[in-house]
């Protein structure tokens, strides 16, 4: 593993994190505000040897990502939210023919053309599903550009390791902002896929990728061991908590905004007010026993997201009734900044929201 | 199963004179009496095989009755959700050069839902093949209107005929692929006798043989019969193909960059 430290672009570092992490190719369609990706990949895929395909659509993209991912090759494809919504279809066969594909969602405005500005506003289609079915990708939410570049590595890997589809969901402001990030180059397990990939069936029995099961009860059988993975991915969640131990208030909040909380929670700790944020990482699986662990008695909940109220309802899911969870939605179209958060959480530590 | 005893049968008396490719699965097919899937199939698999490619072939398989020919080609086989084979065919061969991938799709697949996905494929030059079969209906939905309906034909879903005012006229797809840059050949065959069918198989393996030389893409379209959606026995099918199919679907060879180098997209296989 050898290091460097960069200046990035969070659509930079999703390219240069991809790259690290052995992805040799990339489908892709232009879409503000993640037109970078594509840009950059045009001609950094090449100097590495891969592919880069500008597709036809979002839906030519997807469907090129479920066929290289069936060869076992790391591959992504990106776009902002009306992209992505054309991508669900793909993203259902994926999951349900369990294949390795990474998306990339620098989320906009919805719905709709919504605007080209950030917003969480994909959230329930990122961690419910998205598409049809009974599937789950499993989902991060980076904060910072250095994420960024660690989500992609971690993405391949967990993509690979559970045969599921990964979302990275972040948005126009990460896509946008500029960071110094530390890049690495982790090793890449060559032999993850080589039991199930596409090859040509040479001196082995021919091998099948399907999510059709008409037969009488495999479909159920097919979904059953689905759901077991689920399941059995729950202690891959991660939740990142600062000034928590005392907190009289726990402020929930996922990606950008969950930064933009820490910074309006620092303020009011240092005028005395006992505020803490919690942020999780894994948006699927959902950090639902570290937050449960945070519910003590005396101890309230606000939840922040740049959306009309999404995760509210997986926190509040998570807490079951164990603490009063309120929300303040900043309404996509307009650029957050910490100063607004601070009447919503004084007004959630009076327990007025 | 039922397995034949070969070395008994010679002791009688008997001549091997056919025998099913290797790459076949000797396996009962779900297809209709009548359809011409089977012949298809087989025309496929043999034309793997003269060529040399079985080992080093993914298949992509589309929605549509044909859904299944991964039951009887003993290939990799990755299955494309409806319309899009030719997406996902590209990004098999982006991944795997070195493998040859070829899709095998119905008319309401490629020619309606599939269109942008198969067009911009072809035009990109991708180094793929298809095998297109068009029998002029949606057939495992059971017979509605395909974008290759004849005018005038009844279905499911244009009861009083297809409207050529309303409904449009059927897509040709092989002349409309012949006319895009980055394919080199482009041919419509039938497989009603014999003689069609040894020429299918010729533009079968011309089609391919595009791809393993790497000169562009290859596309076939296969006219096929569709018994059961016709509301026909297999031979009315078969001579409707005859007379009703091929004087609006012309056959031929619609473009052959090994005739014409100037329609060559590229000097190799990338």
């Amino acid at each position: 593993m050898t290091a460097s430290r960069k200046f990035l672009k969070g659509n930079e570092a999703v390219v240069y994190g991809a790259l690290a992490a052995g992805c040799r190719c990339y489908f892709g369609y232009p879409i503000t505000p993640q037109n970078d990706i594509p840009e950059l990949m045009s001609s950094e895929m090449v100097k590495v040897g891969g592919q880069f395909v500008q597709a036809e659509s979002e839906v030519g993209a997807a469907n090129m990502l479920l066929g290289a991912a069936a060869c076992g090759v790391r591959a992504f494809t990106s776009s902002s939210s009306p992209g992505v919504s054309l991508m669900q279809e793909a993203i259902s066969y994926m999951a349900g023919s369990e294949l390795p594909g990474v998306i990339v969602n620098m989320a906009r405005g919805g719905p709709g053309l919504g605007d080209i500005g950030s917003s969480q506003g994909d959230y329930f289609q990122a961690v419910k599903g998205g598409g049809h079915g009974d599937y789950r990708c499993y989902v991060l939410a980076p904060a910072t550009c250095q994420e960024a570049y660690d989500h992609m590595i971690e993405a391949f890997d967990v993509a690979y390791a559970w045969r599921v589809p990964v979302l990275v969901l972040g948005d126009a402001i990460l896509g946008q902002m500029k960071e110094p990030v530390t890049t690495w180059t982790p090793d890449v397990n060559a032999d993850a896929g080589k039991d199930w990939r596409l090859e040509g069936a040479s001196g082995r029995p021919e091998r099948l990728l399907k999510s059709l099961f008409l037969e009488d009860g495999a479909l159920a059988g097919h979904n059953a061991k689905l759901q077991t993975r689920y399941r059995d991915m729950q202690p891959l969640s991660r939740l990142e908590t600062v000034g928590v131990d005392d907190a009289e208030l726990v402020i929930v909040a996922f990606g950008t905004i969950g930064r933009i909380a820490r910074s309006a929670a620092s303020q009011l700790r240092k005028q005395g007010h006992k505020v803490g944020v919690a942020r999780p990482v894994t948006l699927f699986p959902f950090p639902v026993a570290q937050l449960q662990a945070l519910a003590v008695p005396g101890r309230r909940f606000l939840t922040i997201e740049q959306n009309c109220g999404q995760m509210v309802e997986d926190v509040r899911l998570a807490l079951a009734g164990k603490a009063e969870v309120a929300f303040h939605g900043h309404l996509p179209g307009n650029l957050p900044n910490p100063d607004e958060f601070i009447q919503p959480i004084l007004d959630a530590l009076a327990a007025k929201a | 199963m039922t397995s034949i005893n070969l070395a008994a049968l010679q002791q009688e008396g008997y001549t091997e004179v056919a025998t099913l490719p290797e790459v076949l699965a000797d396996r009962p097919m779900h297809y209709c009496p009548g359809c011409h899937h089977g012949i298809a199939h087989r025309l496929v698999a043999e034309a793997l095989e003269e060529l040399g490619q079985v080992e080093r072939t993914i298949c992509v398989s589309s929605i549509g009755c044909s859904v299944f020919i991964y039951n009887y080609m003993h290939l990799d086989t990755v299955e494309a959700p409806h319309g899009r084979a030719a997406a996902v065919a590209t990004g098999v061969k982006r991944a795997r050069p070195d493998a040859f991938v070829f899709t095998y799709q119905g008319d309401g697949d490629l020619a309606s839902i599939g269109l942008a996905e198969s067009m911009h494929c072809a035009n990109r030059g991708e180094k793929l093949s298809i095998v297109f079969i068009n029998n002029t209906v949606y057939g495992m939905t059971g017979g509605q209107m395909a974008p290759t309906t004849l005018p005038g034909q009844k279905t499911t879903t244009s009861p009083g005929g297809r409207c050529a005012s309303t409904e449009g006229l059927p897509l040709k797809m092989a002349e409309i692929m012949a006319g895009l840059g980055g394919v080199a050949y482009s041919a419509r065959v039938a497989t009603t006798s014999l003689k069609r069918i040894v020429e299918a198989k010729k533009a079968i393996k011309a089609a391919f043989q595009c791809q393993i030389d790497g000169r562009g893409f290859g596309f076939v379209e296969l006219l096929s019969a569709c018994p059961t959606n016709w509301r026909m026995t297999p031979l009315q099918a078969n001579e409707r193909v005859e007379k009703e199919l091929i004087p609006y679907f012309p056959l031929g060879v619609f473009k052959d960059d090994a005739n014409d180098p100037a329609c060559s997209v590229s000097g190799g296989d990338s």
